[in-house]
């Protein structure tokens, strides 16, 4: 697959970047997000992934012009565009929905940015076709997007986005309208598209497993705030907090607090020895469930008793729900184990993860 | 035996079922089909005979008809009226209903009720107001009078904006960021949109002041600008008196460009009506 290059006239990427950006409606009690600073790198794929309602949509709609933040500004390379609106500021947005015209074919549909910039039929026509191409779609052009199923659709989407060549491609949950065979499909096209594309994008998901699956640089955000930004492997190593690091790969967390010289759990179970674990009275420990193992692990680890209530297989493993310390903990399990049985859960010392009380990231992780 | 029974039943409730249809039916039609065994009988033969059969077909009412009344005028002047209240209708509603659905301004809300309050105020109610200014104009008895005070139709207003409000607001957002103005977005993509509302608002349209005799009759003088009621009506009053033929061939002419246009245009008529978006989401 080669980029023809009527479809892609982007020349030097543009980095996008917001400084103490914030946005409220008016008569709300709280903003809907404030104090955002955010690099999203040139020509990388900046995700940004958080809960329903953490105003991750709402910074979406502030970079694209359609809505207007309250404070800070917004600046494309050298540009500031705070304040220019969303019909000449360039960039181009995949919407959830796609957001089709319903009465153009999809050849219209994908020539319409073009027509509205006034660009001849000849070329319209050949940048339409080398789009259609790149999403492989060149078959269903004459059709309506009511003759398209979901996922062409969204192909369809694809294609009016990137047929301007814009440098900077805003994405809305692209794919969660989609079934789940063709979500992970579409998120590999997506990426090599992306690469191929070279525009910056910035990509808004609750979906964590894309998340982690598309990023360059991944920003987890919650109630308005950003909780961390980094690179996606080094979020999900080192969570900044106990949100973070269960919203991403959701990982088990446990009370601990010492008594005398040893530790115990909430209901009282004790447990041998922590590696790593930070000196205050209380704190709260973490690992993720594939982490987990029975038997057989050498090196500085964490012992923990546990009983399995129900085991899932998953294909080459299982999911073991467990009870442990009063709470419910989940593991990805190699060997058979029966509901009832109590077994001993280790955890090598690498994979611990401590929080203080509050929640944020405690000790180091060797 | 039980199933056999139930079949009976549900057989003598189906047969009456279709009675009773048939009897509303008839109740509907007969009407109808005595104006038309009217229209084409022969004037002294009306009342001879059976009423309800066609004996003595004869096509002299019309030729009266025809004759006598400048039955041609009124056809053209129902369809200059009607027509031009739909075109104008179509370019002051459309954009008025995008506007009051999808663009955020100061006094929208504001607009929007009183959208909804002239939709409750029977025009009947302003006739007097509405006649007072047209006269201050010089357009009483003339076209301008039949059109001008239905361009801006409340209930289209208010059936487009409902029907743009069932299309996603991204479709609307997704043509700005394409590049279009406010402008554009409406020629482009709301109208082509917008088909199916502005099918189903040109039919009551259409309907409603075609057969409108109230307003005609309220400021027109003579039948320079008559419409087709008010015409026929003029003339059965001035020229007919209790001549039934001639009466009942009028009243049939009336009808007929509504009738044609039904039977032609039947399915999308009702598709107009049911009104789909045919939208995508």
């Amino acid at each position: 697959m080669t980029v023809h290059p009527l479809a892609t006239r982007i020349g030097a990427p543009t980095p996008v970047a917001v400084h103490n950006l914030a946005k409220s409606w008016p008569g709300a009690q709280r903003p809907v997000f404030s104090e955002l600073d955010i690099d999203c790198p040139a020509g990388g794929i900046t995700i940004i992934v958080g809960p329903s309602g953490c105003g991750k949509t709402t910074f979406l709609r502030c970079l694209c012009g359609l809505d207007v933040p309250t404070k800070g500004e917004i600046r494309f390379g050298d540009q500031d565009v705070t304040r220019i609106d969303a019909q000449h500021r360039g960039v181009a947005m995949v919407f959830q929905n796609y957001a089709l015209y319903p009465t153009k074919t999809a050849f219209d549909n994908i020539a319409f940015p073009l027509r509205m910039a006034r660009v001849g039929a000849a070329e319209t026509a050949d940048r339409v076709r080398a789009a259609a191409a790149l999403t492989r779609i060149e078959g269903l052009l004459e059709r309506l997007p009511s003759q398209l199923s979901g996922g062409q659709r969204q192909r369809v989407g694809i294609a009016r986005a990137i047929v301007r060549g814009p440098s900077v491609l805003l994405m809305d949950e692209p794919l969660s309208n989609l079934d789940t065979k063709l979500r992970v499909e579409m998120r590999a096209e997506l990426s090599a598209l992306q690469r191929e594309l070279g525009a910056t994008t910035v990509y808004v998901t609750h979906d964590q497993t894309e998340a982690l699956a598309l990023a360059d640089h991944l920003i987890v955000m919650r109630d308005g705030k950003i909780e961390q930004q980094g690179a996606p492997e080094e979020i999900f190593r080192h969570p900044a907090d106990v949100f973070v690091a269960d919203f991403l790969g959701s990982m088990n967390l446990l009370a601990v607090r010492r008594e005398g010289e040893g530790m115990v759990l909430a209901d009282g179970t004790r447990v041998s020895s922590l590696p790593g674990a930070p000196s205050s009275g209380s704190f709260q420990l973490g690992f993720r469930a594939e982490d987990a193992h029975i038997g057989g692990l050498a090196g500085d680890r964490a012992t923990l008793p546990a009983m399995v209530r129900r085991s899932e297989l998953m294909g080459s493993e299982r999911l073991v729900h467990l009870h442990c310390g009063g709470v419910a903990l989940r593991a990805r399990l190699k060997q058979a184990v029966a509901p009832g049985e109590h077994i001993d859960l280790h955890v090598h010392a690498s994979a611990l993860h401590y929080f203080s009380d509050d929640g944020q990231r405690a000790g180091a992780v060797a | 035996m039980t199933t056999h029974a139930g079949e009976t039943r549900s057989r003598i409730m189906q047969a009456g079922i279709h009675i009773a249809l048939a009897a509303g039916a008839v109740f509907m039609l007969l009407p109808f089909w005595l104006m038309l065994r009217t229209s084409f009988t022969a004037p002294d033969q009306i009342f001879s005979g059976n009423v309800l059969t066609l004996t003595h077909f004869s096509l002299d009412n019309y030729a009266r008809v025809f004759a006598e009344v400048p039955l041609l005028r009124y056809y053209l002047n129902g369809f200059v009226v009607v027509g031009t209240i739909f075109l104008g209708q179509v370019v002051i509603c459309v954009p008025a209903a995008y506007a009051l659905s999808r663009l955020r301004f100061a006094g929208r809300e504001l607009g929007l009720w009183i959208v909804l309050a002239a939709m409750m105020v029977p025009y009947h109610a302003t006739a007097i107001p509405i006649y007072v200014l047209l006269s201050q104009f010089g357009l009483i008895n003339t076209h301008g009078a039949l059109i001008l005070p239905f361009i801006g139709s409340a209930f289209s207003v208010f059936l487009l904006r409902q029907f743009f409000l069932s299309i996603p607001q991204s479709v609307f957002e997704s043509a700005r960021l394409d590049g279009a103005s406010p402008y554009r977005i409406l020629i482009h993509i709301v109208f082509p949109m917008a088909r199916p509302a502005i099918i189903t608002f040109g039919i009551l349209s259409f309907v409603s002041h075609w057969n409108d005799y109230f307003w005609p009759s309220f400021v027109l003088r003579n039948d320079f600008a008559a419409t087709v009621p008010f015409g026929i009506v003029r003339f059965l009053d001035q020229e007919l008196g209790a001549d039934y033929g001639p009466q009942m061939a009028a009243a049939t002419l009336t009808v007929l460009p509504l009738l044609i246009g039904f039977l032609i245009a039947q399915r999308q008529l009702i598709a107009g009506i049911a009104m789909s978006s045919g939208q995508v989401d």
